[in-house]
């Protein structure tokens, strides 16, 4: 199992950044990906090489401000789970916080690497708004 | 005009793999030649054993510390340093074809210009301001998946011969543990493509393409990097007849005696034994699901042989852009510098592969500079230790121009008594390697005809431990000396060096966003 997490604190209130991060139809706005797709509780998302993953939405928790997802139907992926939190920091502060658990192991670190270049477009979105 | 540099790399390769340098079983005319006629480095290290670090440190200049690219799946900055871009400054022509790794290979969000490139079958991603300063990147890696240029090329080309490369990775994505040819070896693998598609003959042609696109009275930088000998080892199977493995002996570094073998892990820092008995995989430089322990000496033979081969097909291939140099009329004026990465276990130890090791198998490495013929070098062999830290200052002084402020050492030397004058006292080299918890860190300083590893705090071994080699009287490095009290002063004043001599690392590390 892979375990990775990144992080970024964002000059911004945790209720604005999370009306953002916690719309999963949203997530092509900030996430390196080409295409966002939601029905219901699932997703599809298509990556720059034409990777699809199709997605299960397992926790949208607007009172905790957490976001989880699983890679599903995928013949490579034996489990994943991914979380996006948005923790208050002060009133007009606040910590994005991006973790996924992997198997295989190895695809955790593009993911979390993807990831890097989501907060960062966070931050740049959000901070000083 | 000014002198031309043809800057050659392979990947993976050990100083004993060329004839020029006491090799036995390649044969190696080409480069032989280049040795003869130019300055041959005895005593040239890596600053790290892995590609994308040791690549980083050729294109900057910079130790590891200062590029930040600490680790494979770290990529190295758009904005970094470049040679590339200084010698474009100045006029030359600028060229990467072959293995650049400095960003991640495994990209599936195509994150990286080197896959962006070859993804999208371009050459430059902007002509006014080319990625890294190489006004043309085509590029490879080691067989043909993956979005790099040459993997495109056989797709388009010749899609049978996909399936006859070694599959890289098993379908966890580690690198594949799965045995092949007579002997059942890790990544090892009989593969039916013919010479002419293979990725080594792919490099030479397309080097040779780009270099009769330019004009006769343009200068140029060509750097050519050949993926080979690093594993997979799965050459064109119709090349094999070169180098019998059953016809092998094996290599002086091969301990046979298990218990001598043993004791001589036993003896070296904790991870050593660890990764032998497949306990401690540090990181993705060697198969996750292969036990070291188990590799037979008919194994080591087969590995031997198939690599040899490539060394062959390099050697073959070089001869080949030489010729085309030559038939341009720019031989005269014609720099060639040859080096590689890092180098390989190939048997050394009863180990393959390589990771946080820090040894002649892995830093020792082939190092030519033939200068021009116009500039009347005399041919010379350098005992100095010197870096491949050493390498961009080289080229800008070849082209004629100062040498970067940001490159951290001189250029290579001439000859030995150049190398004092110019300081080459020591060589540095750094391991950082932290992976789900698994954690190694050694800094190594070679001076004097020593190498002294320290490792730092890591999940096998604690600060205050290390390794401690005399080259001249145990050039396998089966004694480790570290706390022998005869030398205990000199290892003190060589990690005093040491310490003194390493830029500050850069920190915070910067994230690994790939395995590799």
């Amino acid at each position: 199992m892979g375990t990775v997490r990144r992080h970024a604190f964002v000059e911004c209130d945790a209720d604005t950044v999370w009306a953002f991060v916690g719309a999963p139809e949203r997530l092509h706005e900030w996430f390196p990906i080409t295409d966002c797709r939601v029905e219901g509780s699932k997703r599809w998302i298509t990556l720059a090489a034409g990777i699809v993953f199709e997605e299960d939405i397992v926790t949208l928790d607007h009172d905790l401000r957490r976001f989880q997802y699983k890679i599903v139907n995928n013949s490579l992926i034996k489990f994943h789970l991914g979380t996006v939190d948005v923790i208050p920091d002060g009133e007009n502060r606040c910590l994005v916080m991006y973790s996924t658990d992997m198997d295989p192991e190895v695809l955790a670190l593009p993911i979390a690497g993807a990831a890097s270049v989501g907060l960062a477009k966070v931050k740049q979105m959000f901070d000083g708004k | 005009m000014g002198r031309k540099i043809l800057f050659i790399t392979t990947d993976q390769q050990r100083y004993d793999a060329l004839g020029c340098n006491g090799g036995t079983i390649a044969r190696t005319p080409n480069i032989d030649a280049l040795s003869k006629a130019g300055i041959t480095f005895d005593r040239a290290h890596p600053q790290n054993v892995v590609c994308m670090p040791s690549r980083s440190t050729m294109i900057t200049g910079q130790h590891v510390s200062t590029h930040g690219v600490w680790m494979n799946g770290v990529p190295l900055p758009t904005d970094a340093p470049s040679i590339a871009n200084d010698l474009r400054s100045v006029g030359y022509a600028t060229a990467l074809i072959g293995k650049a790794h400095f960003e991640p290979l495994l990209d599936p969000f195509l994150r990286f210009t080197e896959n962006q490139l070859g993804n999208q079958r371009k050459t430059t991603n902007n002509p006014d301001d080319p990625h890294r300063g190489f006004d043309f990147m085509e590029l490879s890696t080691h067989g043909a998946v993956g979005q790099l240029h040459y993997s495109q090329w056989v797709r388009d080309n010749h899609p049978e011969a996909i399936a006859g490369y070694y599959q890289v990775l098993d379908h966890e994505l580690q690198v594949n543990a799965q045995g092949g040819g007579d002997t059942n070896a890790p990544q090892v693998k009989n593969n039916p493509i013919p010479t002419e598609w293979y990725h080594t003959h792919w490099v030479a042609q397309r080097t040779i393409d780009w270099l009769n696109s330019l004009p006769e009275d343009r200068d140029w930088f060509c750097w050519m990097s050949f993926p080979d000998p690093h594993h997979p080892w799965d050459p064109p199977a119709s090349e094999l007849h070169r180098v019998p493995w059953r016809e092998l002996d094996l290599p002086e570094g091969y301990i046979e005696d298990k218990s001598k073998r043993e004791k001589v892990l036993d003896d070296k820092l904790r991870h050593w034994r660890g990764w032998y008995d497949g306990t401690f995989v540090s990181n993705y430089e060697a198969p996750a699901h292969w036990v070291p322990a188990t590799l037979t000496a008919d194994q080591v033979r087969e590995v031997n042989a198939f690599t040899h081969v490539e060394n062959e097909l390099i050697d073959d291939a070089i001869g080949d852009v030489l010729n085309a140099i030559n038939a341009r009329g720019w031989a005269n004026d014609l720099d060639v510098v040859y080096t590689t990465d890092h180098g390989e276990f190939q048997g050394d130890f009863g180990l393959l592969f390589k990771g946080p090791y820090h040894v002649d198998a892995l830093m020792r490495l082939p190092l030519i500079w033939r200068p021009a013929p116009s500039a009347n070098a005399t041919p010379a062999r350098v005992s100095a230790p010197v870096g491949l830290v050493s390498l961009a200052a080289t080229f800008a002084h070849i082209a004629g121009i100062e040498r970067p402020k940001y490159t951290e050492a001189p250029r290579l030397p001439v000859d030995d008594s150049d190398a004092q004058k110019l300081g080459h006292e020591r060589v540095l080299t750094e391991w950082d390697s932290v992976l789900f918890g698994k954690i190694v860190h050694l800094r190594t300083i070679c001076r004097d005809n020593w190498v002294c590893t320290a490792a730092l705090d890591g999940t096998m071994n604690k600060s205050g431990e290390g390794e401690l080699y005399d080259l001249v009287n145990d050039p396998l490095q089966h004694l480790n000396r570290w706390n022998d009290d005869s030398v205990r002063s000199l290892r003190d004043d060589l990690l005093s060096d040491m310490w003194d001599s390493l830029p500050a690392q850069v920190l915070p590390l910067r994230n690994m966003d790939a395995p590799v």
